[in-house]
């Protein structure tokens, strides 16, 4: 094995729909409701952007800017040579607008704000257009996969020393259409659930959520260093026709670990039954380590594995792992390596594997 | 992905495949080019109120007549977007005898900016009357990553795939990732491109920027008032020149650099000085510590608009100086095939690489009276072509430059 320079997380900043506002509080409240969707608890924009600037802006696009502003001073950096981020549907809010108006008024009298926003990079242009940033910037659009493709091209940019620091995040968000369409799809819970039972419940679909959570990436380390990015890597179950085992164990071995070296599986565990195999199979792989989730603080989207980082990297900053995403214990050790695994749909699964710095 | 060390290798390019409104595959489009036929004409696909009134770059195959030329069965499954991509990715694949190999990790990065729009548009009508209406199979395939996972079934077993979207800049951005996995040593192979459909989401967003010109787009013309919308789709093979001479690829050409920088001036006009633009080339050539003098040829973005040509023509006056090489904007053919174009472009620089030749930017008159520089307006053959700039910007700043060259072993 090659030896690669280390990575870090220096910073974290994120908008989801548990309360942000104070993160050394990390999850000792959650935000629990009774519902099949949750939605963001967002945070009073006009600390972040300017009034005029965000009359226009649309509600990911917020999102989007107030949790990478949170990132940067978090990271204390406000200038990153790269801006990298993965979003599943993008600005969906003005994509439908668009569109209804385009239905509506059969092609007339359309306005082009909303055109505008519903390109997929606008988050991240946006980002760029308000720090005046004129590095690299990119926008990966691919379902379960967009935001680790995004950590995958940072790791890249900054192993190859094109950057030495990189934003990265993963947004996306909920509206009534996609909420309408999906759950015609079967993707959701019929009836409301509340959310610390999602987990216990046995069911079929998973509750819908959104959420933006970014991610300050140096070749440096910090005192506010959270984790070390040591590898992400995304996989198809299906289309790569081995056992999900052997997966795990060549990306272990890959990575230069071994499976008793886990000290916690952070997993993308949603409530869906007919979704839950792979992550028993993990568990079952991973004796002796701790099996933490998620989705039922964030709940289901293309993106939702930037708040299981998030998650993670709190995790392994703060030595603590919340009672409220504990789903296995292990017996008393600290967290050194954390593992998470996540899937979409069974479609894109990925591991991204954090170290203690 | 473990990443490891790049020999000091190049990315190489052994196959590429293109359909457009020039043509649907590369021979067509090359005779197109040659002869001067552009692809810009009416509206004949689909129903819209802009029929006869503003022209467009249509490939002229139904999606039926694309479904039997990627020889599938059930159009069901397929968006127009999907079935463009999937005719241009085999013919690159084909073109470099690629074949399933466990021992060569491939890798396929498509691009677009519609994704399924094309029968989103079909869904919504009778789904706003009534949310539990309208077919779920028109919706299904809507977002950007469909294309890309159906084009990866026709293409066979893959240890990589995803998508890019960064508007008109976007299939240059899919290259340049191909090349940095390459290059970092996580994939031996990568397909990458991008494809659009035209559809009557963007042609009547581009309409309501009021950027669509009613007489088809004039780049670098004085008189220019907009773009013309195009659709197609582009793929190249990429893979390190090691593997590709172990395994007697023929090299058609290399990808020498590139580079992507951000304008940071507004959601869509481009600075006026050409600020990101001039980063990206800069970016492009400094890769490989090209000089400006040693491009042969500049395929611009040139959309046509007001805008654009402007900052485009400012910044590579800027990099160039007094010294501009021959450049064209290919567009005048091909139209703006948007998340598409800066693949379909890349094939096109191939192509003057390989023939020694440079297409013309028809359609064009009076020079723009802010800039010194004009396009070149005839077809240039036996021109030495060693280096080919291809820019690609995009909304959001976002802007990209490629260098192609000549394969010199």
């Amino acid at each position: 094995m090659t030896s690669m320079k280390p990575i870090y997380i220096n910073g974290l900043g994120s908008v989801s729909p548990q309360d942000m506002a104070n993160s050394s509080r990390f999850l000792s409240e959650v935000k629990r409701s009774q519902s099949n969707r949750l939605a963001c608890i967002e945070p009073n924009y006009r600390e972040f952007i300017s009034p005029d600037i965000l009359r226009r802006m649309g509600r990911l696009i917020k999102m989007g800017v107030a949790s990478s502003r949170i990132c940067l001073e978090d990271a204390g950096c406000m200038m990153p040579d790269a801006i990298i981020t993965g979003t599943g549907l993008g600005c969906l809010e003005d994509t439908e607008k668009f569109l209804t108006t385009l239905v509506r008024n059969r092609e007339e009298l359309l306005t082009p704000t909303s055109f505008i926003q519903s390109t997929h990079n606008t988050v991240s242009a946006q980002i760029a257009l308000l720090l005046k940033c004129h590095n690299y910037n990119f926008t990966y659009v691919h379902r379960g996969w967009s935001f680790e493709s995004a950590l995958i091209d940072s790791l890249i940019q900054l192993r190859n020393g094109q950057a030495s620091t990189v934003l990265a995040g993963g947004m996306d968000e909920l509206t009534n259409v996609s909420f309408a369409i999906t759950q015609r799809l079967g993707h959701w819970r019929r009836k409301p659930v509340e959310t610390l039972e999602l987990l216990k419940s046995t069911d079929r679909g998973s509750i819908a959520g959104e959420g933006s959570a970014f991610f300050l990436l140096s070749s440096s380390q910090s005192p506010r260093s959270y984790a070390e990015l040591a590898e992400v890597y995304t996989f198809n179950r299906k289309t790569s026709g081995k056992a999900l085992q052997t997966i795990l164990l060549d990306f272990l071995e890959r990575s230069g670990i071994k499976p008793g070296d886990i000290d916690l599986a952070v997993c993308g565990i949603n409530g869906d039954t007919s979704s839950a195999r792979p992550y028993k199979e993990l568990a079952d792989n991973l004796k002796n380590a701790g099996i933490a989730a998620w989705k039922h603080l964030s709940g289901e989207y293309q993106t939702s594995s930037s708040f299981g980082l998030w998650m993670a990297s709190m995790i392994m900053k703060h030595q603590l792992l919340p009672e409220v995403a504990v789903i296995r214990k292990s017996e008393e050790r600290p967290f050194n390596t954390i593992l998470l695994y996540n899937h979409y749909l069974d479609l894109n699964h990925s591991f991204i594997l954090i170290r203690k710095p | 992905m473990k990443q490891t060390d790049f020999m000091g290798n190049r990315v190489v390019i052994t196959g590429y495949g293109i359909v457009s409104a020039i043509g649907m595959n590369a021979t067509e489009v090359l005779h197109s080019l040659m002869n001067g036929h552009s692809g810009i004409g009416e509206i004949t696909r689909f129903e819209t109120i802009h029929k006869g009134k503003l022209p467009i770059a249509e490939v002229k195959l139904s999606d039926q007549e694309l479904l039997e030329l990627s020889g599938l069965k059930s159009l069901k499954r397929y968006t127009r977007t999907a079935l463009l991509g999937i005719c241009a990715a085999r013919d690159a694949a084909a073109m470099s005898g690629m074949k399933p190999d466990r021992h060569i990790r491939t890798g396929l990065i498509s691009a677009t900016t519609v994704g399924g729009m094309d029968r989103s548009e079909n869904f919504y009508p009778l789904f706003l009357e009534n949310p539990s209406k309208g077919k779920l199979s028109q919706i299904i395939n809507h977002d950007c990553s469909d294309s890309t996972e159906k084009i990866a079934e026709s293409l066979g077993p893959l240890d990589f795939m995803t998508t890019i979207s960064t508007a008109c800049s976007s299939s240059a951005n899919s290259i340049m990732m191909g090349s940095e996995m390459i290059r970092a040593g996580m994939l031996d192979r990568v397909i990458a491109g991008g494809t659009d459909a035209v559809t009557r989401f963007t042609l009547n967003g581009f309409n309501t920027l009021m950027i669509l010109d009613k007489e088809g787009c004039r780049p670098f013309d004085e008189n220019r008032a907009g773009l013309t919308i195009g659709e197609g789709a582009a793929f190249l093979v990429l893979e390190s020149e090691e593997l590709a001479l172990k395994n007697g690829k023929i090299i058609h050409g290399v990808l020498s650099g590139y580079g992507n920088a951000n304008d940071a001036y507004h959601q869509t006009a481009s600075s006026p000085e050409g600020t990101g633009a001039s980063l990206a080339m800069a970016k492009a050539l400094a890769m490989n510590s090209m000089s400006p003098a040693n491009i042969s040829y500049i395929n611009v973005h040139g959309t046509g608009t007001r805008n654009n040509d402007l900052s485009e023509g400012m910044a590579v006056q800027k990099i160039f100086g007094q010294n501009v090489p021959p450049f064209s904007s290919t567009k005048v053919f091909t139209g703006h095939t948007l998340g598409a174009a800066g693949a379909i472009e890349a094939v096109i620089s191939l192509l003057s690489i390989n023939r020694n030749c440079i297409f013309p930017n028809l359609r064009w008159s009076v020079p723009m009276k802010e800039l010194y520089i004009k396009p070149l307006t005839a077809l240039v053959q036996d021109a030495a072509i060693e280096h080919v700039l291809s820019n690609s910007f995009g909304f959001g700043g976002n802007n990209s430059s490629l260098v192609f060259s000549k394969y010199m072993p």
